[in-house]
């Protein structure tokens, strides 16, 4: 097991012999409903100074272009319309070269990589200019002990100039955590896994686990709950499913819940890290509960007899969206976290748990609250189909963004702009991992080395 | 440890034992289950080449075992789409499950709840945990002691059928009784 270490990033500003300021609004990428209007970005490959550092510089600037162009954001401009061309980032660039009609950039990077000679250690320095305005927008640098962490650098970098030109946080610089399943072997068996969120730098996780289910990842730290199939310890025969709160950066990992008359699972963190929601089932009912791992105390929330499972808090932590077939079949319910009725946004009546969804013949699951707020993502299985899609917490706006074999288990980005989830491509295909804007635009593979189910996407590092 | 190899119990549990109703798929046998140790006289054949291991003979599985209990109980009983109720014959083939295991009083269960592929990996770990426990309540109600049974839901995720149509997804809704305890050391 190859284990990267996460690194600390050293932040500088830059400072530069600034091109003169001219008032104007700033460049923004337009926003149309929610759609954004792709906004033309040029990144020239990088500037390097020192050993090995051009290599660096060509490999950085493509994943930087990969990242932002992975975005509904931006649209890169193709190398090959350049006109200037060895940018030194000390200079402002000839703006006129940037503008003309064949390469129309609205905005463009001019960046540096310096390996130093002595202590091996890595620079990325990097200007975003207002093409139109003609002035700079932005400049920052950035430095790792070693030469191999050059991809978090890339995605540093890409997550600033989203972040400046959208005024969205990015999500480049995080990971995505899932369950590797290797084709042929028996279904249950699946391994934890980790990769950054393009899919570069795909490892295992644990080495003596082999049957993982539903991963996810803490709001905050670097921390996953999953769920694990284990030999009973009596009776080595029987099978146990236990929950682990696993720290990847220490590799410790506690059991939380086991119990000899209940099974414990879909465990999911609060918005604060601090408590967790999840799902038991005692005599065959599920229902749902939270457990404060500081405190380490449990309330129960539900009280149906119905299956209640999947449970997912909003950002705010004071409600919970889940699955229940309290109803007919599984729809999607919301209650307050204390427990206490609330007012339910279509009835106007007061309930312990108000239904968000509504559709005649379609079985809903999977609720997973965005960290924005705004939506809620879901699957759902009508005509005999899985798909993704997204609901507003009024039940209102409900919109299906994928519509595979079998798309499920959905995952947000850090800035709740993008889903990972999960798709079987058609009868008897190995499960992969996708993504997609929260638009429903831009469905893209996350290639994976074997197959993959259960993404879940880990906050920003830091 | 007990180690009871006695003609008439197996006699006995023969008689007793009901096969699948026609309504539901045929029960498979489960993965070779863990060599039982010498605890079965070995017939001294050796020319023909070896049959399948689950043909009952009375030289078959040892007496109290789990290969014993598959043989002579019906193993697995089979749902509806995502019902996890029993019906008649899921409780004639139980009843074979339940003299057996009154018929070797050490022996100890896990009942195990299986969904097919459609719905989500929650959902079916809950419906899963209703089918074990339809079957587990069963067992109880006819006089098992709740503490030789217990349950163990694997959802969607440990199907005995592969396929994906209408037939794998009926053999996968099932609740499998798993002998974890048997009755020979």
């Amino acid at each position: 097991m190859r284990t990267l270490k996460l690194i600390t990033i050293a932040i500088a500003a830059l400072v530069l012999p600034a091109a003169p300021a001219v008032a104007q609004p700033p460049l923004k990428v337009q926003v149309v409903g929610e759609e954004y209007v792709p906004m033309r970005v040029a990144i020239p490959d990088f500037d390097a100074e020192g050993p090995g550092a051009e290599q660096v510089a060509r490999d950085l600037a493509d994943v930087l272009r990969a990242d932002l162009a992975s975005s509904t954001a931006f649209a890169l401009v193709d190398k090959a319309a350049f006109i200037e061309r060895d940018l030194d980032i000390a200079l402002p660039p000839t703006f006129g070269d940037w503008s003309v009609a064949g390469v129309a950039a609205q905005a463009l990077v001019v960046g540096k990589i310096v390996v130093n000679p002595g202590s091996n250690s890595l620079t990325v320095q990097f200007r975003l200019y207002d093409v139109y305005g003609q002035s700079q927008l932005f400049a920052r640098e950035y430095s790792v002990p070693t030469p191999l962490n050059w991809r978090r650098l890339a995605h540093k970098v890409a997550d600033d100039v989203y972040s400046r030109l959208t005024g969205d946080e990015g999500y480049f610089d995080s990971r995505i955590a899932f369950v590797s399943k290797t084709p042929g072997e028996e279904s249950l068996r699946g391994r934890l896994a980790i990769m950054d969120q393009d899919g570069a730098n795909a490892e295992f996780l644990l080495s003596g686990f082999s049957a993982v289910i539903n991963p996810r990842f803490s709001p905050t730290e670097q921390m996953i709950l999953y769920g694990a199939y284990v030999p009973d310890p009596k009776y080595p025969q029987a099978t146990l499913l236990r929950t682990y709160l696993y720290d990847i950066s220490t590799g410790r990992q506690e059991i939380l819940a086991e119990n000899p008359n209940s099974m414990e699972y879909s465990a999911r963190f609060s918005p604060d890290g601090k408590s967790i929601a999840f799902s038991r089932s005692v005599n065959g009912n599920a229902d749902i509960y939270v457990f404060d791992l500081a405190r380490g105390t449990e309330r129960r929330l539900t009280r149906d007899s119905g299956v209640d499972t999947s449970p997912s808090f909003s950002p705010d932590g004071k409600r919970i969206v889940f699955e229940s077939d309290r109803g007919l079949g599984p729809q999607l319910y919301m209650m307050n976290e204390n427990g206490e009725a609330m007012e339910c946004p279509t009835s106007r009546t007061r309930e312990a748990a108000c239904r968000i969804s509504f559709e005649t013949g379609a079985r809903f699951g999977d609720p997973v609250w965005s960290p924005r707020g705004d939506w809620i993502a879901f699957s759902v299985q009508r005509r005999g189909q899985f798909a993704i899609g997204v609901i507003q917490p009024d039940g209102k706006g409900l919109r299906v963004l994928s519509d595979g074999y079998q798309d499920e288990a959905p995952s947000w980005s850090p800035n709740g702009r993008v889903i990972v989830f999960q798709r079987t491509q058609a009868k008897g295909a190995g499960p992969k991992l996708f993504s997609v804007d929260l638009t429903g635009r831009n469905t893209r593979r996350i290639a994976t080395p074997r197959d993959a189910t259960n993404p879940t996407w880990g906050p920003l590092l830091k | 440890m007990m180690r009871s190899i006695s003609l008439s119990a197996l006699t006995a549990a023969v008689v007793l034992s009901v096969s699948a109703c026609a309504s539901n798929p045929p029960p498979e046998p489960e993965p070779a289950p863990p060599a039982v140790e010498k605890a079965v006289v070995t017939p001294p054949r050796v020319s023909p080449p070896p049959s399948p291991p689950v043909a009952p003979t009375p030289s078959g599985p040892a007496a109290g075992s789990r290969a014993d209990f598959s043989a002579k109980a019906t193993d697995r009983v089979y749902f509806d789409y995502d019902q996890y109720n029993l019906d008649d014959a899921d409780r004639r083939a139980l009843a074979a499950q339940v003299a057996w295991l009154k018929q070797y009083p050490t022996t100890r269960v896990e009942v195990q709840g299986h969904a097919d592929e459609r719905g989500t990996k929650d959902y079916n770990i809950a419906l899963g945990g209703r089918r074990a426990d339809a079957v587990a309540a069963y067992l109880k109600s006819q006089g098992i002691a709740d503490t030789r049974i217990q349950t163990i839901s694997f959802g969607k995720d440990k199907p005995l059928d592969t396929g994906h149509d209408e037939a794998a997804w009926a053999r996968n809704r099932n609740a499998f009784t798993n002998v974890i305890v048997e009755a020979i050391s």
